[in-house]
């Protein structure tokens, strides 16, 4: 089993890729079979991805370390003018990590879907793309260059755009689709100049020769901080940062599973995974600027949307911000040089925080609403979402030993080694982090149903949320109509448990939820960050002043939380009232949002009718001026034209031939 | 001696022309086919020549050459190699999708079918052509039927168009001609007397012999037709109202191929021959290029008719084109004659796609759709992938070529300013193209377009292909590049030679 052979990891995004074009082109009208299709093919994946894991782990064991636990395969995909482009792959302990955490997340998101798409009339559509999400995805992990990566980075933007927009006639889906794209495109552009610039002085795409030619001296010094933070600015569009996480919170408008894919465990995670992928790079950086700027718009990004998190009423737009918040931890990880701490958040969270959001979506499939304040009490109906979402918020919360403890408390014992500030700042966003997931748990979950008045005609539905009335509208939106209806709103009493297929992959997710962090807790030796360094010896000072206060800090957000929405000792609006200005400046997301309007409308479309009008009136206007002037002289001159062709002809001819001759004598005394 | 490949190619068209001109014109039907017939050939037969291609031998392949006039010295030189055979398969493509497209033509039939296959021997021959006087001879013929298609068979404001396109083009040509005499006057004729061959031409270092500055007026009298062909900024404005008359088919080849007759003679006239003076005035060249892809994607923005904006987003795609050839390097001139393969598939695409809505709708303003992805879900789908494609999307031809450009052109140090500039216009392109596509196919369907039938049939047919193609040379870009290459190494010997 040990003989893994890097050549089987090709196999790892053709299964998907497969299974999207049988479905476009076959099998779409078959829906179930396009369902299966697609869930099989994951789960072939997730079988190989296992394998080159399993194969590394036993290598890991056996104490191989360093380069041993690499492999790569490199080939030219096409050459032109002797620049050779590859294509390559790589299997590491990094890439196995994300492999097995992409193939496990997709493969119980699609199962999930079944149940949550299951009357949608684009649903073998809606499998097609998650397959090509899937395999673009791979495509990205795998890649031992930064064209390849590129590549993959480029094609999930585009299924995320496709997924976000899967309900294109909903106007806000299809605008916010197209925000996610552009925005994450402006941060592309900083990739692409960086890879320009890294390839221009180390002749190289490909990871382990750019590091090489960075440790000769070939990129260093001023130049290689500025590629890196071209290439970080990739990864802050891609993974939501500060300044470009605008798009994400609207990304919500696509359907709740992908959000729990693509905008939470994966493709969001890219960002990070880059910066990991690349970390060596960024560590030469002179004085490790590159990192500290990575340290600092994580740090910044944790606290700024966590703060968001605290105020919003859409249970998808906690989910949404607490997202971005904790990317920005991981990228504070990294930056600090908590590289090994880092990437660990990286495959915690994207456990807990699908479940998260697949759980969210439970709810919303059972009352078909996303305004927390119309919910509350669902613990009772829907016991199996509430316990497993319990599972992830006090994972999230950073309660051990539920995962989200170890990684983050790794990341802020790291931030209080280097810099204080960006210690103060984590300590403060896992403050908010604890008080905001149980608000929206408290909201959801406790007290007494705020929703529409119960209304039993929808109960013979036999626990299917959808209505097939509304089939062609999302499963958001169908009874946000309804409950303005007050005709037909499932009432509390026609709240149910979501069908197995969406419990099970929640099941499912809990239980790493709880476990994923012991594997890197001091009980197993760290061996989740050994395993990610490559075999280094981990043996790090365990702080016990951070644990603790790190428990404190999340256990006193869990508290006031409850004071505050659970016993309600505590008003919701202590601080909202005295200051209602705030409140509304950040539940207006800080005007950010305002800012990129005013930006594309008045400056970019500004300057684009400016173009406009300079072309129309100044570039067209001098050639027309020209042409009537001609056609003045032409006029003073038009006895001499007949309007026969071959005259024409001639006067270009003998006028070429004047010009000509006027040359010839020019030139001979040139 | 029998015809060769490329002669057939050239001429078969004529004698489609000929004969579609000759049949009775009343039967439609059989127009159509002889006419799709005639371009089918051709394009079958540029593709056996593109199969046979040695792309491991260097230099010129399938070569005919016969004295025309010897006194003067012109020859009936043709021959291909890695930069001009993507063009003529190019050319055959685009003209028989073009056919396709054209079938519900009912006015003048005949005339407009035999006028399409004219065309199709005019750009041919430009391409095919290695002699100066031959080459010129095409570039002027395909002006008459360009004029008359636009003249005749298009919309309301077509006299102003054509004329315009005309009269642009040749004034481009009058200079041209007098470059073309320059360099027929000027160059070393001790051994084989007054010559046309290109390649004779490139033998002669006119830089070093009669000075910078007479080269340098000689390549200006030459590049400027080329590069209003091109088009470039401040020479483009032809091309925007050229389009919006022009019927679909003629607005396919336009952008298509047409547009590619400036690259490319850029690079096998300018840089071929006066390697030095397009070294000496590359700044001014990445300078214009620069400023076409980011005007040229600003004005795409703000359009509100769909052709226009096309026909805007090929300024700025040809200031690609451009910049690459301005780069000077190997990988990014390679760039640019991919570039301009890519360019004429994806927006031979898009325009083929706005005629399939405006012959549905009768309209092309972007505000008068929206919602469309409901009812024409296979039509929004090919739009979507048109798009994706013209924004450079991985795994689409697009990505492969704006790359390589970027690669290339950002390997010469004093271009590194002008590609990063140049690269941003992808943020502004994808801007455009997913603005558009948002307000014409999603959001709630408009009331009025709620019984519009999807594409299908032969709509259907030349984007299908289209897109095989685009997503083929995206995925394995080594189909094109391999023949390319070939092309541009002599080219950038020469430079290499003259020591720049």
């Amino acid at each position: 089993m040990e003989s893994f052979s890097i050549e089987y990891l090709g196999l790892i995004p053709l299964f998907p890729l497969l299974a999207f074009v049988i479905i476009a082109l076959v099998t779409r009208p078959l829906k179930r079979l396009s369902a299966y299709l697609s869930i099989l093919a994951v789960f072939a994946s997730l079988l190989v991805s296992a394998w080159a894991l399993y194969s590394l782990v036993i290598a890991f064991l056996s104490h191989a370390s360093g380069e041993a636990l690499v492999k790569e395969l490199t080939v030219t995909w096409f050459s032109v003018g002797g620049v050779a482009l590859p294509a390559g792959l790589i299997l590491d302990p990094l890439t196995a990590m994300m492999l097995i955490v992409v193939t496990i997340v997709s493969f119980l998101v699609q199962v999930y879907s079944q149940g949550y798409m299951h009357d949608d009339p684009g649903y073998s559509k809606y499998f097609a793309f998650i397959s090509l999400f899937t395999t673009s995805m791979l495509i990205l992990v795998m890649a031992n260059n930064f064209l390849q990566l590129y590549i993959g980075w480029e094609l999930v933007g585009l299924c995320s755009y496709l997924l976000i927009g899967f309900w294109y006639h909903k106007p806000e889906a299809a605008a916010a689709a197209k925000k996610a794209f552009l925005t994450t495109r402006l941060g592309d552009l900083g990739l692409l100049v960086g890879i320009l610039i890294i390839y221009f002085t180390t002749h190289s795409f490909g990871f382990a020769e750019i590091e090489h030619e960075i440790k000769v001296g070939a990129l260093s010094g001023g130049l290689l901080t500025v590629a890196m933070v071209c290439v970080f600015l990739g990864a802050v569009g891609k993974s939501a940062q500060f300044p470009l996480h605008v798009w994400l919170p609207d990304a919500m408008e696509g359907p709740t599973p992908v959000s729990a894919l693509i905008h939470a465990a994966t493709m969001v995670a890219a960002g990070v995974y880059l910066v990991a992928r690349t970390f060596e790079m960024f560590a030469a950086s002179p004085d490790q600027q590159a990192l500290l700027v990575v340290a600092y718009v994580g740090g910044f990004t944790a606290i700024f949307a966590a703060s968001m998190g605290l105020v919003m009423n859409d249970i998808k737009k906690v989910m949404a911000y607490s997202t971005i918040s904790q990317l920005g931890y991981m990228m504070m990880g990294l930056g600090v040089g908590a590289y090994a701490a880092g990437v660990f958040h990286l495959f915690n969270h994207a456990f807990f925080k699908a479940l998260l959001f697949l759980g969210s979506g439970s709810v919303i499939h059972a009352v078909h609403d996303q305004d927390m304040r119309n919910m509350g009490g669902l613990g009772g109906k829907l016991k199996i979402t509430f316990v497993t979402m319990l599972f992830a918020s006090l994972a999230l919360a950073g309660i051990p030993p539920f995962s989200g403890f170890w990684s983050k408390d790794e990341i802020l014992a790291g931030a209080f080694e280097k810099d204080t500030l960006l210690y103060i700042i984590g300590a403060v966003a896992a403050f908010f982090t604890a008080f905001y997931i149980f608000r929206a748990m408290f909201m959801t979950f406790t007290g007494k149903y705020r929703g529409a008045p119960a209304h039993d005609s929808h109960g013979s539905a036999g626990g299917h949320g959808h209505d097939s009335v509304h089939a062609s509208a999302s499963p958001e939106d169908e009874l946000r109509a309804k409950v303005k209806e007050h005709a037909s709103g499932h009432g509390e009493h026609g709240i149910h448990e979501s069908p197995w297929v969406m419990t099970v992959p929640l099941i499912l997710l809990a239980i790493p939820s709880l476990l994923s962090g012991l594997l890197g807790s001091p009980f197993m030796g760290m061996a989740f960050q050994s395993f990610i360094e490559k075999g280094a010896e981990v043996h790090e000072e365990l702080n016990y002043t951070v644990m603790m206060s790190s428990i404190a800090i999340a256990v006193a957000g869990i508290l006031l939380s409850s004071l505050v929405y659970y016993f309600k000792i505590i008003p919701a609006n202590l601080i909202s009232r005295p200051l209602p200005w705030l409140h509304a400046f950040v539940l207006n997301k800080y005007a950010m949002d305002d800012l990129y309007g005013w930006i594309v409308n008045s400056v970019v479309l500004g300057a684009s009718r400016a173009a406009l009008w300079f072309d129309q009136y100044v570039v067209d206007g001098i050639v027309n001026g020209v042409a009537n002037l001609v056609g003045a002289a032409g006029g003073a001159l038009r006895k001499v034209e007949t309007g026969q062709i071959p005259n024409y002809g001639l006067a270009i001819f003998a006028g070429a031939v004047v010009i000509s001759a006027v040359l010839i004598i020019s030139g001979s005394t040139l | 001696m029998s015809p060769g490949y490329l002669t057939l190619i050239t001429f078969l068209p004529l004698l489609g022309a000929i004969v579609t001109a000759l049949m009775p014109k009343d039967n439609l039907r059989a127009i159509r086919l002889t006419a799709a017939g005639f371009a089918f050939v051709a394009l079958v037969l540029s593709v056996i020549v593109w199969v046979q291609y040695d792309t491991n031998a260097a230099g010129l392949q399938f070569v005919e050459k016969v004295p025309w006039i010897p006194s003067l010295g012109i020859t009936y030189f043709m021959g291909v190699d890695g930069l001009n055979l993507p063009m003529v398969v190019l050319t055959t493509l685009l003209t028989f999708l073009a056919i396709l497209a054209s079938w519900h033509i009912t006015l003048r039939t005949k005339f407009y079918f035999a006028l399409l296959l004219l065309l199709e021997m005019g750009i041919v021959g430009v391409f095919t052509s290695l002699d100066l006087l031959l080459f010129f001879l095409f570039w002027e013929v395909e002006l008459i039927p360009m004029y008359l298609l636009i003249i005749i068979w298009g919309g309301p404001r077509r006299e102003y168009a054509a004329i315009k396109f005309v009269l642009y083009t040749i004034a481009g040509s009058a200079l041209m001609l007098a470059g073309i005499l320059a360099l027929y006057f000027f160059a070393d004729a001790n051994v084989s007397g007054r010559t046309f061959d290109l390649l004779e031409l490139a033998k002669t270092n006119y830089a070093l012999k009669y000075g910078p500055v007479f080269s340098s007026v000689v390549f200006f009298l030459l590049i400027l037709g080329f590069l209003i062909k091109l088009p470039s900024f401040p020479f483009h404005t032809w091309l925007p109202d050229a389009h919006v008359e022009a019927p679909t088919a003629v607005s396919v080849i336009l952008a298509g191929v047409l547009l590619k007759m400036g690259g490319y003679a850029i690079i096998r006239i300018n840089a071929s021959i006066l390697p030095q003076a397009l070294h000496d005035w590359a700044y001014v060249l990445a300078i214009m290029a620069v400023i076409s892809v980011i005007y040229g994607a600003c004005t795409s923005m703000v359009q509100n008719d769909l052709k226009k904006m096309v026909a805007y987003s090929s300024v700025s795609h040809m200031g690609y084109v451009l910049l690459g050839i301005a780069a000077l390097t190997p990988a990014s001139m390679n760039g640019a004659v991919l570039q301009m393969f890519t360019h004429g598939t994806i927006t031979g695409m898009l325009f083929l796609l706005v005629g399939v809505i405006y012959d549905k709708t009768h309209t092309r303003l972007i505000s008068e759709f929206g919602g469309l992805a409901a009812r024409m879900p296979l039509y929004a789908t090919l739009f979507v992938m048109g798009g994706l494609a013209s924004l450079g999307l991985p795994g689409m031809s697009g990505f492969v070529a704006e790359f390589t450009v970027f690669v290339g052109s950002y390997l010469n140090p004093n271009m590194q300013l002008f590609t990063i500039i140049a690269a941003a216009g992808i943020v502004i392109t994808a801007g455009y193209i997913m603005w558009m596509l948002q307000r014409v196919f999603f959001g709630p369907l408009v009331q009025k377009w709620q019984h519009i039938e999807d594409a299908r049939g032969i709509e259907v047919v030349p984007l299908v292909v289209l897109v095989v193609i685009i997503i083929a040379v995206g995925v394995y870009p080594a189909l094109v590049t391999n023949v390319i290459g070939g092309g541009v190494a002599p080219v950038m010997a020469n430079f290499t030679k003259a020591g720049l």
